[in-house]
């Protein structure tokens, strides 16, 4: 299935997968972050159990240097 | 002399908030941070970079939570709604924090804030539970509206962001602060650390800069000129300064005893 990350057009091999392991799919395990999943935050304690569907629009931020 | 910034309950030691933009590396920005004394520091919500560089240290790795107050910022929003959800997930982001600096853009070529946008977006933020310091024009009409929207400070520029031109229009800044309940201090356009001095001595609670540290020449020492200056000028507003006049008839020294003859 084809999922939208950060904007980017992505494919995924599996139908199903929950954010958690996207998370490692993505080689962004323990950093911190947090994901908006079309247009709705999905709270770290449910990474587990949020799971990934076909045109999923995802947002991926983390903190950087700004003023 | 017991003399706090107090912000949203929590009190401060220091009177001057720093960004983290535009340093060479997170060497220089920790080294420049530390040479500053800034308790509260600003970083901004981006897009994570995804794949290749998984190793690569994170901002927030240098600059720990258990010794530094984030301040997430909504730079480069230029309307209420994208504010609002950059700091929803800035909230999420640093498990609950609710400090946040509020600044919603209106022209990408001088980064005047819109203040609208702005308005509106500092009744979602509070209503939703953030404690928000808002960069605001140097208006004291906004200023007042957004302090009775129940911002818990007002953050008005001295001049554009990252122009350096310092404080042009001390006079409505001193009106903001006469006004204001909440904490009012300068967010952007200081320059030097004469600009930074001359911001407290107007009675400012404080003042937020980025680029005048980090776009100097040599960023450590000017962030510890700026801490001298910001810490001088607020002596001097306590001490409360001699008045102005064209000359004096009453010289420092003794008239009397003069050797004469």
């Amino acid at each position: 299935m084809h999922i939208f990350i950060n904007g980017n057009l992505r494919q995924l091999a599996s139908e199903n997968v929950t954010i958690s392991v996207l998370v490692v799919t993505l080689n962004l395990t323990g950093k911190r972050l947090a994901i908006e999943k079309n247009g709705e935050i999905v709270p770290r304690s449910q990474f587990d159990i949020v799971t990934l569907h076909d045109g999923d629009k995802l947002e991926i931020v983390g903190a950087v240097g700004g003023g | 002399m017991n003399d706090e910034l107090i912000i949203a309950g929590k009190a401060y030691q220091s009177r001057l908030l720093v960004g983290t933009g535009k340093y060479k590396d997170f060497a220089e920005t920790r080294a420049a941070i530390d040479a500053s004394g800034a308790q509260i520091v600003t970083v901004a919500i981006r897009r994570t970079n995804i794949g290749q560089h998984a190793d690569e240290p994170s901002l927030l790795d240098s600059l720990p939570p258990e010794e530094f107050t984030y301040l997430p910022n909504t730079a480069g929003c230029y309307s209420a709604d994208d504010a609002v959800r950059t700091l929803r997930l800035a909230r999420e982001l640093l498990d609950g924090h609710k400090l946040v600096k509020l600044e919603v853009l209106g022209d990408p070529k001088t980064l005047y804030p819109n203040v609208i946008e702005t308005i509106a977006a500092a009744k979602t933020l509070v209503k939703d539970g953030f404690d928000v310091m808002v960069y605001t024009s140097d208006d004291p009409i906004i200023a007042k509206q957004l302090e009775d929207i129940g911002c818990c400070a007002v953050m008005p520029l001295a001049s554009l962001i990252g122009s350096g031109m310092g404080i042009l229009n001390p006079w409505n800044l001193q009106i903001i602060i006469e006004n204001a309940k909440v904490p009012v201090l300068v967010d952007a356009g200081v320059g030097t650390a004469s600009d930074a001095s001359i911001a407290m001595e107007l009675g400012c609670a404080g003042i937020l800069m980025n680029t005048a540290i980090a776009g100097a020449q040599n960023p450590v020492l000017m962030a510890s000129a700026m801490r001298k200056a910001v810490e001088a000028g607020r002596d001097a507003f306590l001490a409360g300064r001699m008045s102005k006049k064209l000359y004096s008839a009453s010289p420092s020294s003794p008239a009397a005893g003069l050797i004469t003859g």
